[in-house]
This record gives C-alpha cells, sequence and structure tokens, in this order.
C-alpha cells in the first residue's frame, strides 16, 4: 500500500519570507558613486625642467585662502560668480588683450556630421591658450575646494555642451562613446575646449586665522 | 456546527492569500539581487560635499576606494581626533606623506584588474567636508607617485535653482 505523503503546513512560508525581505530592506544601501573625475598630472622626471614659461595673459590664477576665502585673477570673488567669469576666460568674446591669446586651430569632425561645418567635417576657430591655475592652502577646507573645482568643471562642461547643441543639435553628455562618429566628436569638443586646470604645489598662502 | 461558520455570509469577506508568500518572493528576491554588502566598515567619519557637476561611477570594478575623515566616536580615544586615512579596513599610520601605504594599496588594487583594465583604474577619494586639503593633497602627491592618476572627488549631486542656468 502506498503511504500517504505528509503536507508540508505552507502556512509560515509568508511570515518567513517576510522576516528575510526584511532584513534586505534594511541592509539595502542603494547609493549610487557619483563624483567629479579629474586626471591628476604625472609626477614629473627627475631631470625634467620645471618652470615652464607661460605667457602671463594666459593664466588666471584661482586662490583659496586658509579662511576659505576665494581671489581670482586678483579680486575677491563669490564662488557663484566664478562660472561666468571662466567661461569669459576659456572664450575671450572681446578679444580683449588681457585675457588669453586665442589660437587658430583645426579639428576633425566626422565628415557631413552637422550642416554647420564645411563637407569635409573640419571645423577650423580659435581655441584658447589659457590654463587656470587652482592654488590652495594646507589649510582650506576640502568642501570648500571642491566647490570651487566644481564651478570650474561647470564652466568647461557648458561651453562644451553649448558647442554640442549648436553643431549637433544633441547634449554633450548624451554623446555615446560607443558609436565612433559620436566618439569623434567628444574628442574634437574635447580639443576645442581643454579642460586646462593646473593644481601648483600647495604652500601656505595665509590669510588671517 | 463550526465555531467560526457564523461569521460566514455576513461581515465582509476574507481576501485569499495563498499567493501572498509570491508576491513576498518576488520582493525578496529583487532586495537580494539589489544589494550589495559592503565590504569595509568605514571607520571615519565621511560626509561628502555637494556639487552639480557630479557623474556616475560607470564600472564599479574599475574603482578603489580611499576614504579621509576624522575616525569615528567609538575610535577617537584611541586614534584621537585628527584627520586620518584610511585604505581598505585599515587606517593609515604613516607620518608625514603616506607614500607607501598608498603605494602598496595601488599595487595592490591593481592587481586585482585584468591586464587590458590596469591603466583605467580609478581611484574614489570619499572625503569629508570639513577636513583641511592639507592631508588631501599629501594622498594627492602620493598617487601622483604611484601613477594612479584617475580620481575622482565622491559628491553627492546638488541641486540648484534653475535661474543661473542658461
Amino acid at each position: 500500500m502506498a503511504r500517504e505523503t505528509p503536507e508540508v503546513n505552507g502556512g509560515s512560508l509568508a511570515d518567513i519570507a517576510f522576516l528575510l525581505l526584511i532584513f534586505f530592506l534594511v541592509t539595502t544601501t542603494m547609493d549610487i558613486d557619483t563624483g567629479i573625475t579629474r586626471l591628476l598630472p604625472p609626477e614629473p622626471e627627475e631631470d625634467q625642467q620645471q618652470d615652464v614659461q607661460v605667457n602671463r595673459r594666459n593664466v588666471l590664477v584661482v586662490l583659496l585662502n586658509r579662511s576659505d576665502l576665494l581671489m581670482v585673477g586678483g579680486e575677491v570673488m563669490d564662488r557663484l560668480e566664478l562660472k561666468d567669469k571662466t567661461i569669459e576666460f576659456f572664450t575671450n568674446p572681446n578679444n580683449s588683450p588681457d585675457l588669453p591669446v586665442m589660437e587658430e586651430t583645426e579639428v576633425q569632425f566626422p565628415p557631413g556630421s552637422s550642416a554647420l561645418l564645411p563637407p569635409d567635417g573640419v571645423w577650423r576657430g580659435e581655441v584658447s591658450k589659457g590654463v587656470i591655475s587652482l592654488q590652495n592652502d594646507r589649510s582650506t577646507t576640502y568642501g570648500k575646494y571642491l566647490q570651487v573645482q566644481n564651478e570650474l568643471v561647470a564652466a568647461v562642461n557648458q561651453l562644451r555642451n553649448d558647442f554640442c547643441k549648436l553643431y549637433f543639435d544633441k547634449d554633450y553628455d548624451d554623446l555615446n562613446i560607443m558609436n565612433p562618429a559620436e566618439e569623434q566628436i567628444q574628442e574634437g569638443i574635447r580639443d576645442i575646449y581643454k579642460m586646462n586646470i593646473s593644481e601648483s604645489e600647495p604652500k601656505n598662502i595665509g590669510g588671517r586665522n | 456546527m463550526s465555531k467560526f461558520a457564523r461569521k460566514k455570509g455576513k461581515g465582509s469577506q476574507s481576501i485569499n492569500t495563498a499567493s501572498l508568500p509570491d508576491i513576498v518572493f518576488m520582493l525578496l528576491f529583487f532586495f537580494m539581487v539589489a544589494t550589495t554588502m559592503r565590504e569595509t566598515e568605514v571607520q571615519v567619519r565621511v560626509t561628502v560635499p555637494q556639487a552639480t557637476e557630479v557623474k556616475k561611477l560607470e564600472k564599479k570594478s574599475l574603482v578603489s576606494y580611499i576614504y579621509i575623515g576624522r575616525p569615528v566616536a567609538h575610535l577617537a580615544r584611541v586614534y584621537g581626533t585628527e584627520p586620518l586615512i584610511q585604505l581598505n579596513d585599515k587606517l593609515v599610520s604613516e607620518e608625514g606623506i603616506p607614500y607607501e601605504s598608498i603605494q602598496d594599496y595601488v599595487l595592490f588594487e591593481r592587481e586585482k584588474l585584468p591586464e587590458s583594465e590596469k591603466n583605467r583604474m580609478t581611484m574614489s577619494l570619499r572625503i569629508d567636508q570639513n577636513i583641511p586639503m592639507g592631508k588631501v593633497d599629501d594622498v594627492k602627491k602620493a598617487l601622483r607617485r604611484a601613477k594612479a592618476l584617475i580620481i575622482n572627488y565622491s559628491a553627492r549631486k546638488e541641486y540648484r535653482n534653475q535661474g543661473r542656468q542658461r
């Protein structure tokens, strides 16, 4: 005679599942890592000449002192004005002799990618030779430093985005690097608006305690 | 007949809960898959600053973390309240610029990556917003020497009024 298989009571299944569910609910952190990516300059070689002569007008000195005060190009400035100042510095809209030299450059874009470019896809225009020199004190707080970095990055991002919108009718961030043509566009725009931010060795800039 | 028989007929009808375990299991699996267990216990207090230009870090496997902050409350008695650097689960005790600790850490982390991706290693700097830059500059100097040049300043997304954006 066939033995009857005893049925397992499934009534508590839900309770057990709930318990596990609540455990995972509590332990889950769904934070996505976000941040500002930057490239550090490689360490200079021993025999390499350290001082490179840069034309004075091509440098914008951004200084953060130990009391977190911001000085840009010799004047005290609020953090929120820095972005516009940086954009002005990199574009030199009025060809001012105090702002960086603009250099005639040719940049290759994929042919036929934009109506505003000649058929061969070469962009001819002026590219700024400007460099931003960011200096901070050892006692500057990191939060303030990052805010300043953020404004500088924001300025360059906006320039890139404006260019991309004008020529390719697309957000710079929406360019797909997997697509070779769009990758070339991205590289081209990067050549036109370089992220020229140099960070010097920190020193004690001073300022009142 | 039955004790509960009189409930039937009048009042609200009971809902069939037979599919409840299924629904709960579905949720459970979702959370099990979405969860990443934290590998290292963070021994320093880190509140990352806010910024508007943050981007997502795409490939988690390429990312290594460096924490800088003041020790958490129960470790403050041992380590004091000065800012410290944490690599994996160790606090760095090296005096001055931590060239050696960072070098070891970078080599160790780089070893884990496949050959083709070794030069794309990203160092995520999770730094408390109230730390003086001196410590951060030391780490940056050490990272330059260790040739780990792609860094990411960890920050939360800040939403600003649209007024300023054009």
